[in-house]
């Protein structure tokens, strides 16, 4: 890439940092030159949102038509999946499959409730009391 | 022990890639003033392809444009050697305790840390992603200061919130990872092209002449193959989420990003300088051709991404300049693999 063609659209990143890239200046040898960032990447990282987003809102739609635990959304909110929440709660992912039922749930002791409020830094009240409304 | 650089103070060093960054600015703390990212990139091998069977990442194909992660510290502290010394620690209070004794110490030390507790990253990048590396060289107050290679300025971190990045959980959980060069003596000349020579014939094995489909130069071509499907199979929607993701790990910094490609380039002109020998300089040309190419198909990704591209004939014209890149990488480690450098 030569240097004059080197994107500059502001992005995400804009108001943090810029980013070193490598390009061709003008005798045809490589330099680094700082970008705020290029539109193709932000589109990228817009739809990976885009997708998050709607994942999280169809977590919060099933958790209110009782069909999974206020796990599931919290899980998809923290963009974790099944083996990240392993990792922060130390159970085992069948254990975590099980919590996602409703039923499982409402039976989960105060100890392990505490151990999903920690992995997703919430009070266990906002666990146990799900509420309707987007945070 | 190197007492000859104990004086010099930590300066930090931005660069296009976190790990080529830490090992860039430990060593050059170390003295080696000559330390530049695209040698450290190059002596440690880091151009790699490679598509993850049956692994997804944030729900999306597991692909990486650069060899797997640690690796390129250790190649190039190896091949001027350099001893390293890494620990993972079980306990946090260990953990602290070990850095805290390093910072007394006046120690700069690398650490593997996990982006999606990290502050004073923007939100938006924040996934779980546990390979990001940064140099911890200080503390302020209760603030340890903090050498992020891909980040304009120095930053800082609590101690909740170092250690909180450095217990990320999940795939590649750090673990407290902590790393240091240790006796570090002066290199010569001749280490450092014994060191490129090295790196260079290890790339060629990696890219060439690894075996299986989904790996090296062929993992290009696997991939081209999946895409030509993605559309049947997946339906519009998820394929341009795919396609976006191949995008991130192409170019985003947090995920992997680095423009790789012009990196390898840049090392190979670079490398041409230390060998006296301008072959290296005409093959340089061949990765600056790879990575506009891998430029123009993440555009054209994106118009799948953005909606406005829908037939089956994109598809293919991407799977196409995905098989495209694929000859000219090929044939560019070929030509490196008959260049006979030496040991």
């Amino acid at each position: 890439m030569k240097k004059e063609d080197l994107p500059q659209d502001p992005g995400a990143l804009a108001k943090f940092t810029r980013e070193v890239c490598y390009v061709k200046n003008g005798d045809g040898k490589y330099e680094t030159a700082l970008s705020v960032g290029w539109d193709i990447k932000k589109q990228a990282l817009d739809s990976a949102w885009d997708e998050v987003n709607q994942r999280v809102e169809d977590a919060r739609q099933a958790v209110l038509a009782g069909e999974k635990s206020p796990i599931h959304y919290f899980m998809e909110l923290r963009l974790m999946d099944i083996p990240v929440l392993a990792g922060y709660t130390g159970f085992f992912p069948f254990f975590i499959k099980r919590h996602l039922k409703p039923a499982v749930f409402a039976s989960l002791s105060e100890r392990k409730l505490e151990k999903y409020a920690r992995a997703f830094d919430i009070p266990v009240s906002e666990l146990k009391n799900f509420k309707t409304s987007n945070p | 022990m190197n007492t000859y650089t104990q004086t010099d103070a930590f300066r930090h060093v931005q660069t296009a890639h976190c790990e080529n960054g830490v090992t860039t600015a430990l060593l050059r703390y170390h003295g080696l003033d000559f330390m530049s990212e695209p040698l450290a990139f190059g002596m440690g091998s880091g151009l790699f392809y490679i598509q993850i069977p049956f692994m997804t990442v944030n729900n999306g194909p597991a692909i990486s444009f650069r060899t797997m992660p640690g690796a390129i510290f250790k190649r190039t502290c190896k091949a001027l050697g350099v001893a390293v010394t890494r620990k993972k620690f079980s306990s946090q209070q260990a953990a602290e305790a070990f850095l805290d004794q390093k910072v007394k110490d006046g120690v700069p030390v690398g650490c593997q840390v996990g982006v999606f507790h990290l502050t004073y990253f923007p939100k938006e990048y924040r996934f779980h992603f546990n390979a990001h590396n940064l140099i911890v060289f200080g503390r302020e107050d209760d603030h340890y200061l903090i050498s992020d290679p891909v980040m304009e300025d120095v930053a800082s971190l609590s101690r909740e919130e170092l250690t909180r990045v450095r217990f990320a959980q999940g795939p590649l959980a750090p673990k407290g990872h902590i790393y240091f060069p240790e006796n570090v003596k002066p290199v010569t000349d001749e280490m450092i092209r014994k060191g490129i020579a090295t790196g260079i014939r290890r790339n060629v094995r990696d890219m060439i002449r690894i075996p299986g489909n989904f790996a090296g130069v062929n993992g290009i071509r696997h991939t081209s193959g999946h895409i030509r499907k993605w559309r049947d199979k997946l339906g519009l929607k998820k394929a341009g989420l795919y396609l976006g993701q191949i995008v991130r790990m192409q170019e985003e910094i947090g995920t992997g990003g680095g423009g790789f490609r012009f990196l390898y380039g840049a090392f190979l002109e670079e490398a041409a300088g230390y060998m006296q020998d301008d072959r290296l300089a005409v093959i340089s040309e061949d990765f600056t051709r790879s990575g506009d190419m891998w430029r123009a198909a993440a555009i054209k990704m994106a118009g799948v991404y953005k909606g406005r591209l829908t037939e089956q004939k994109d598809f293919d014209e991407i799977a196409d300049m995905l098989l495209d890149i694929r000859l000219i990488e090929k044939d560019a480690f070929q030509k490196l693999s008959r260049l006979n450098l030496g040991k």
